[in-house]
């Protein structure tokens, strides 16, 4: 299955944001060794080379490091991932926020609205 | 880098129509390339002076710094946009006839790609549908060791399945001293796996660059560039 991947950004940038993710949400876990250059490329459907500088994208952040011989792992750094992981998140609101507040909503009734969602989901799953 | 082919106020007339107008291009090693242009705008004109199928009118071409001929035969591997193939042919013929004219044609390797694709060695091409024949003179094609794999309209012809085959067999058969060109009007299909796209209209070079900078630069894909570039 080839990943999916829009017509605007880079490719190596959405490939470096796909692993991110994949690394993020724990289909990876810290210390994971990933697969090779030339697999991953095969996955994604993309050029070998693409997905080489989308990994050394990945490195100049610090979430995944090379070994000279074994290949390339994940970062052993849980803490690393858990901020990466926060600023996911506040991005995430911060996104969500701004079309709120376009469609004219007030943060209180923002709030509000989110937790009344959040009991009507919380029915549902009972 | 290390380059691989260089052309030199390279053109080619047809009587008094202008196919290639002095096109100067450099093509390096370990690129997958895209060589991208409408209908009539010199592509295949081009792939043939690099196998040496027609001779330049002026300027000149190398690869790895020799004339085509004999020598560069042996380096670039051409799969032209029309079989040549005859339909009597079986598949094990087509074998016998690689192995007998290129030293580097690994027939382990295409045997191994035809039964994965379920295509069976004793079939004649006559019996088989078009996208088998294309699959297996690609097969035959990216089994050679070469330095220049010349693809012309590669995916034309073929349902989006097979397309997807053939892209994977050139990820998979990519090598870093290597290099394949390949020629189409279809961008969108192949454009994750390109290293570099060369524009050519009318004969003459548009633009060169990799497709990771384009995007970049026009905030748009290669894709949508061409189709503003080359609005009709």
């Amino acid at each position: 299955m080839a990943w999916v991947l829009d017509d605007s950004r880079p490719i190596y940038l959405q490939l470096a944001n796909k692993i991110q993710s994949d690394i993020i949400s724990g289909v990876y876990r810290p210390g994971d060794k990933l697969p090779s250059v030339r697999d991953l490329a095969m996955d994604a459907a993309v050029n070998p080379n693409t997905m080489q500088k989308a990994l050394i994208e990945l490195e100049r952040s610090g979430l995944i490091y090379t070994q000279r011989t074994s290949g390339r792992f994940i970062s052993e750094d849980a803490q690393k991932v858990t901020i990466m992981k926060e600023n996911l998140a506040k991005e995430q609101i911060r996104l969500f926020l701004s079309n709120m507040q376009q469609l004219g909503f007030e943060n209180q009734e923002i709030l509000h609205f989110m937790e009344e969602t959040l009991k009507e989901e919380r029915r549902w799953k009972h | 880098m290390e380059t691989l082919m260089e052309c030199r106020q390279l053109s080619k007339h047809y009587g008094n129509k202008i196919a290639l107008d002095h096109i100067n291009l450099t093509i390096e090693r370990g690129r997958i390339i895209g060589l991208l242009g409408p209908n009539g705008s010199g592509k295949t004109t081009l792939i043939k002076l690099i196998n040496g199928i027609l001779t330049p009118t002026s300027g000149c071409l190398y690869i790895n710094g020799q004339i085509p001929g004999v020598e560069t035969k042996k380096a670039v591997s051409y799969l032209p946009e029309r079989t040549y193939f005859n339909s009597w042919m079986k598949v094990t013929d087509i074998l016998h006839f690689f192995s007998d004219f290129y030293v580097d044609f690994d027939s382990r390797r295409a045997l191994e790609m035809l039964h994965r694709l379920n295509i069976n060695e004793s079939d004649r091409l006559r019996t088989m549908s078009k996208g088998t024949k294309e699959k297996v003179q690609l097969i035959m094609v990216m089994s050679r060791d070469a330095d220049l794999y010349c693809l012309d309209e590669p995916i034309g012809g073929v349902d989006p399945a097979a397309r997807d085959y053939i892209l994977q067999t050139i990820i998979t058969n990519y090598r870093e001293n290597a290099t394949v060109l390949i020629s189409t009007h279809l961008i969108s299909d192949i454009e994750n796996v390109l290293d570099d796209a060369i524009f050519i209209q009318g004969g003459r070079i548009m633009l060169t660059g990799s497709v990771d900078d384009i995007r970049m630069r026009e905030g748009k894909s290669v894709d949508a560039l061409f189709r503003e570039v080359f609005r009709c």
